[in-house]
């Protein structure tokens, strides 16, 4: 039932998805993110904001959108989310390098249709936290609509999750709850000693694998005959993230962990791309800040768990301050619907400014995510993926009207509200459709023999 | 409650600590100031039209006047108020704070007793004073909390038998005390009941697995339990009888006693009702036991809104930021929950079902005013109408003379998440907003 509503969706989101060639969205207020805000309109062909500036051209057969001074803003980018993924931890193994979530995208999920809803545009779409080195996350553009592959953010650069502390060391030790060993299942690592170790020696075995491979590939070079070593899908994402192909996002929450992991990354001379959660990063800040990793937290979680409980609300303003490139995620398919308010909180936590808020939202994780040429902020040549909040985005009143990806409406408040009761009925003309079914089913059949009992 | 489902497996600051009164670090003591004249303030009384350039005249711990063309008496303290508003303090009305510090370590929550009627707990006298989410709480302008029982902690782990009817009583109770006794607003402030829900879908937390039961069965087991708690009032009425009577060998019940005033529509009763059914069936209880009530965490209400409005039960929202249940719900279904009950007529008041996010009670209050709640609704749901639902409106709720002083000072907007809570007094002694987040920002912010 709900499978095939979600299909009825997606076929009148498809429907819906106008492909105009331009847009104009005028008498915005624009906050561009990298540059002052200002009243004026927006120009986007082909998917891409061709024009910016007070006034513009309106080029003839533009389709025109008024805004009547409501706050337009680059698409919300969650660097952290498990949305239209049908599968998240492989919870089997230390180290699950080899599996991905690309291979489990979840088009349908009507998650991807909230988020958008509230604003986002781009996803990174994560493994679990269960291994201390997880799998393949896979960056998605929140095209509703689509297909799992058309989905996917084209040309950006693959990653892998890390994760590190209480989680990955669960089933190292018995007891209940979900991700906990049983009694005669225990698995290395239980420790964070331990965690350590599985990411050294996992980085070891990748440093020979790689070994092989650069002397098979150099000796094919000079025209001699080699045999190719054997193909390791586990080691193959690790060695990427060793000739830095490869980004590393990892889970981690307190301070030694933090420290720990960005040691074992210079020892073996690469880069953690972002510390996710991080929520003692303050603590630490000045050393992240010298490894050049980002570092991705929540707005004011805590005392969820033991390694939550020194997290505060001020984390994104302190390591702002100090130097790191910091956004905030949502890692939650209901908090992902309002990053915009879960940014205003670091204006009222830590003082940012408006501007540092709203890039921690857009122009940060693009950053993080290596996709800064294409999307993160308002600016001529970016892929149009854009909000428009009827109120200033920090607001708790803003609601967004219109999300832009590609340039193509994907969401629009009024459409939605609108078209409510055609879902409705269509709704239940498919149910009175099952029903009729059923009925003319059981009448085929005939009634069932007496004294024949259903089964529970 | 909403979020029985622990998804989390996963500058002001400055000034707000600068301007934190040290010596008010410590909760009230007796002899504290708790006079003083607050002036060149926006006043927002909530229960009548707000006052530019007003003041407020606070004597021993209760408002004595309010205007806008008042003259500060003499030998009274002045606080300036230039360019800030004074609301009045926050209730959250529905918490587990003080029961629970960290909510995964068992050791430290104390929500979940065992067995199925235990209408004798009072939340209050387990409250942990000294607990860092009060001052943490607090620091975002809440003055009082309501406290109550969760399911989780304490007598097991969430699948630890069949979940309780009767869990406790609920308590209501300032953000500040030495003592859970100077904390006290009501000790018993309701009893809560886990009014019996027809679950077809099912999910087993230490599996991690989904089920189904088919709704014939289900609903038998429905039956059943409802069956279940009309006994046990009914049992509590012929405890009540036999004890009027009082023999010589009549024996005290703790719980029985717990269940008096209940009967006598003395306390309401607190009922979560998370969809249309439950909703019909909690009230067809209420009717039926003749009982005071008040329903909570309404999920999917369907036509029972008419039902709730004719009754005249007010409702308490914690719901309003969850993610819809279905999938085919309108993606704004729970943000416009309260715009619905106000259009509906149904007095409610927020509350935020628990610990780690109980200061979050204005952003959640401010987000329904983004989808349709008018914003003076939405600031009298986290103040008068809470003191309203539970009893204490005399006294608490706005800024009126004559009621304890429970006042914030912010630099803007209640329901604004930038806006700051520069000051706070509890029936008129300042009190700290210094927590632990403030300390450690302070900390790490000096670093070298």
């Amino acid at each position: 039932m709900s499978k095939i509503y979600s299909s009825f969706l997606l076929a009148l989101a498809a429907a819906g998805t106008l492909r105009a060639q331009v847009i104009v969205i005028q008498n915005a207020n624009i906050l561009p993110v990298t540059k002052p805000g200002f009243k004026g309109s927006v120009v986007i062909e082909n998917g891409k904001i061709k024009e910016m500036g007070e006034k513009v051209v309106v080029p003839a057969g533009a389709q025109v959108i008024e805004a009547n001074g409501q706050y337009l803003m680059p698409g919300i980018i969650d660097c952290h989310s498990h949305i239209a993924a049908d599968a998240i931890n492989e919870g089997s193994v230390s180290v699950s390098s080899m599996v991905g979530i690309e291979d489990v995208l979840n088009p349908t999920d009507i998650s991807i249709y909230r988020g958008l809803a509230g604003g986002v545009t781009s996803s990174n779409i994560l493994h679990g936290s269960a291994n201390a080195i997880g799998g393949k996350c896979t960056l998605i553009k929140m095209r509703w609509g689509k297909s799992a592959s058309e989905m996917v953010f084209e040309g950006a650069k693959p990653s892998i999750k890390f994760a590190l502390g209480e989680n990955p060391k669960r089933r190292g030790s018995a007891g209940s709850g979900p991700l906990q060993g049983s009694a005669g299942n225990l698995r290395y690592p239980a420790t964070r000693m331990g965690v350590e170790d599985v990411i050294r020696q996992a980085f070891n075995d990748a440093k020979i694998y790689q070994a092989k491979w650069q002397e098979y590939n150099a000796k094919t070079a000079k025209g001699e005959v080699a045999i190719p070593p054997r193909r390791d899908l586990k080691l193959e994402p690790l060695v990427e993230v060793l000739e830095s192909k490869r980004f590393v996002h990892a889970h981690s929450y307190r301070a030694d962990e933090i420290l720990m992991l960005l040691r074992v990354a210079d020892d073996y001379g690469f880069k953690i791309r972002t510390l996710q959660h991080v929520l003692e990063g303050y603590k630490v800040a000045k050393e992240i800040a010298a490894h050049g990793a980002g570092a991705s937290t929540f707005s004011d979680w805590w005392a969820y768990k033991v390694e939550a409980f020194d997290a505060i609300p001020y984390n994104a303003a302190i390591l702002t301050k100090k130097g790191v490139l910091t956004s905030i995620n949502s890692d939650s398919a209901d908090v992902t619907r309002r990053l915009n308010t879960e940014a205003a909180k670091a204006v009222k936590y830590g003082g940012l400014t408006e501007t540092e808020a709203l890039a921690l939202i857009t122009i940060n994780p693009a950053k993080q995510l290596a996709v800064e040429s294409r999307v993160g902020s308002i600016e001529v040549g970016k892929d149009a993926d854009l909000v428009l909040y009827d109120k200033h985005p920090l607001s708790s009143y803003a609601v967004a009207q219109k999300v832009l990806v590609d340039g193509n409406v994907y969401f629009d408040r009024m459409k939605d509200i609108e078209e409510r009761g055609k879902k409705e009925l269509v709704k239940k003309q498919m149910i009175d459709r099952a029903k009729e079914q059923e009925r003319l089913q059981q009448k085929k059949m005939g009634p069932p023999p007496a004294g024949a009992r259903r089964p529970a | 409650m909403t979020r029985r489902i622990l998804i989390s497996m996963a500058a002001c600051a400055a000034t707000l600590v600068a301007q934190a009164d040290k010596k008010a670090a410590a909760p009230a003591a007796a002899g504290a100031d708790n006079s003083f004249f607050l002036r060149n303030v926006t006043v927002h009384p909530v229960t009548g039209p707000e006052v530019a350039g007003g003041a407020v005249l606070v004597k021993d711990g209760k408002i004595a006047e309010v205007g806008a063309k008042l003259v500060a008496p003499k030998g009274v303290k002045v606080v300036e108020g230039k360019g800030l508003h004074v609301w009045p303090g926050m209730i959250n009305s529905a918490t587990q704070l003080g029961l629970q510090e960290i909510s995964s370590i068992r050791e430290t929550v104390d929500t979940g007793e065992i067995g199925t009627f235990n209408p004798q707990l009072r939340p209050l006298i387990a409250v942990n004073p000294e607990s860092e989410h009060l001052p943490v709480t607090r620091a975002n302008g809440i003055t009082s909390a309501m406290t109550m029982p969760a399911s989780g902690g304490g007598g097991g782990s969430r699948s630890a038998g069949t979940s309780p009817l009767i869990p406790g009583h609920v308590s209501l109770m300032h953000l500040d005390g030495w003592t859970w006794e100077e904390m006290e607003i009501k000790r018993n402030a309701a009893l809560m009941i886990q009014f019996p829900t027809i679950e077809t879908r099912t999910f087993n937390f230490m599996e991690f697995t989904a089920g189904r039961t088919a709704f014939t069965e289900a609903k038998r087991f429905y039956d059943r339990r409802v069956k279940e708690l009309n006994d046990y009032f009914d049992q509590a009425r012929n405890y009540q009888k036999a004890k009027a009577v009082a023999r010589p060998d009549f024996r005290i019940d703790l719980a029985f006693e717990a269940m008096l005033p209940v009967l006598d529509g003395k306390l309401p009763v607190i009922i979560p009702a998370p969809d249309e059914r439950t909703i019909k069936g909690a009230i067809e209880f209420i009717e039926k036991q003749k009982l005071k009530g008040i329903l909570a965490n309404i999920g999917r209400p369907g036509t029972a809104l008419e039902l709730i409005k004719a009754k005249n039960i007010p409702v308490i929202i914690g719901e309003s930021t969850d993610l819809p249940e279905q999938e085919d719900d309108a993606y704004d279904k729970n943000y416009a929950r309260a715009a619905d009950l106000h259009k509906a007529g149904i007095k409610f008041a927020f509350g935020t079902f628990d610990t780690q996010f109980a200061r979050n009670l204005p952003f959640q209050a401010g987000i329904a005013a983004g989808y349709g709640l008018p914003p003076a609704e939405a600031v009298k749901a986290v103040t008068i109408n809470a003191a309203e639902i539970w009893g204490i409106a005399g006294e608490y709720g706005s800024i009126e003379k004559g009621k304890w002083a429970d006042l914030i000072l912010t630099d803007g907007d209640l329901l604004e998440h930038k806006t700051s809570v520069k000051q706070m007094w509890i029936k008129g002694r300042a009190v700290s907003l210094e927590n632990k987040h403030t300390k450690m920002y302070e900390k790490y912010l000096a670093r070298p």
